[in-house]
């Protein structure tokens, strides 16, 4: 703890504070699918401790439910594993994203960080990091926060999630809107605004004709690399030079 | 506790590791260089709009198209109240009461 705390002078606890409350709609968006998940995780034969241990190590909803879905239907260890690095593979760019902002940390705390990288924790970080006066102390305690959620609502589930009525509160349309406001902060400028309605279309496109989800790392990848030409283009050079 | 199993939750979290390890290890202490910097400036806009779109406007499995989905008609007052507020607290309450009328309604 000494080398902790010596690298560390700011104190921890204003910093658990703020990464806690701000990780509340990813908590509460967690909670619904984290119990959905546990409820047929059980149903497909893993103990509610198996079901903890998954989420702790993975830690990635939508690679877990087809993990399970695989299992249930007598797949081997290989193409599941080979699936799960599939569908998250999507996290390369969220990290690669996300790196510009952590200079920071030492290598171990950085690896600690990596653990924590899902779609929703890059979305509020990246954020938060851009418009704020964010550090990667407060980013991990949000990272954790959401993982304790994740974790405990799908062992929850294990045990018996059912009786939650789905769709209670519209609890499962907080993603989707906690998404959808990150996205708007997004948009910050005519470019942006572009660049988004490219990527979400050629997803759209790109998700109908193929299964899985690589349609995200796709359309994402090709819609920056536009964002790049159109920036050094005649029209958005005057306009748009943020950097 | 079942090996099998524990084999392969070993093997998911280690494959789900690596491409969230590897970036952040091997960028964020570097001099990036320009053309990177900007490519990566538009990954999180095009990144939120290719996980939210699709999540509307299609559905099933195999995926269809389906544009009268109550999770569409609820993004487009959604969506207006996060431009008006930049609000993420508002927007997230906003968005599930909406969807929690929407489906007491229909």
């Amino acid at each position: 703890m000494n080398s902790v705390s010596m690298e560390n002078k700011e104190n921890w606890q204003p910093v658990i504070k703020d990464g806690m409350v701000a990780a509340w709609p990813i908590c509460l968006g967690y909670l619904p699918i984290g119990l959905a998940f546990g409820v047929i995780a059980q149903k497909a034969g893993l103990h509610p401790l198996e079901i903890g241990l998954m989420s702790l190590f993975v830690f990635a909803g939508s690679a877990q439910f087809i993990a399970v879905s695989m299992l249930s239907s007598g797949a081997a260890i290989v193409p599941i594993v080979v699936t799960t690095f599939m569908v998250n593979l999507r996290h390369l760019l969220m990290s690669s994203s996300l790196a510009v902002y952590l200079k920071g940390p030492s290598k171990g705390w950085l690896s600690l960080y990596a653990y924590g990288v899902t779609d929703e924790s890059f979305a509020l970080n990246l954020t938060k990091f851009r418009d704020e006066d964010w550090d990667w102390r407060r980013a991990l305690v949000v990272n954790h926060t959401a993982n304790i959620a994740w974790i405990g609502s799908t062992i929850a589930g294990g045990y018996g999630g059912e009786f939650i009525p789905s769709g209670a509160f519209g609890i499962d349309y907080a993603l989707i809107a906690m998404f959808i406001c990150l996205l708007v902060f997004q948009l910050r400028g005519l470019l942006y605004t572009i660049i988004a309605i490219i990527a979400g279309f050629l997803a759209v496109i790109l998700s109908l004709m193929f299964p899985g989800n690589s349609y995200i790392i796709i359309a994402s990848v090709i819609a920056a690399t536009i964002g790049v030409f159109l920036r050094k283009s005649k029209i958005f050079s005057d306009s748009e030079k943020r950097l | 506790m079942n090996a099998d199993y524990m084999l392969v939750i070993l093997g998911m979290g280690i494959v789900t590791y690596i491409p969230r390890w590897f970036p952040l290890f091997l960028l964020s202490r570097r001099q990036l260089p320009e053309w990177l910097v900007g490519w990566l400036d538009f990954i999180p806009v095009a990144i939120l709009s290719a996980l939210v779109l699709p999540c509307l406007v299609t559905t099933g499995e195999p995926r269809q198209l389906d544009l009268l989905r109550p999770e569409l008609f609820v993004a487009i007052p959604t969506f207006i109240f996060a431009l008006k507020t930049r609000s993420l607290a508002g927007t997230v309450v906003i968005g599930m009461f909406l969807f929690w009328l929407v489906r007491i309604i229909f």
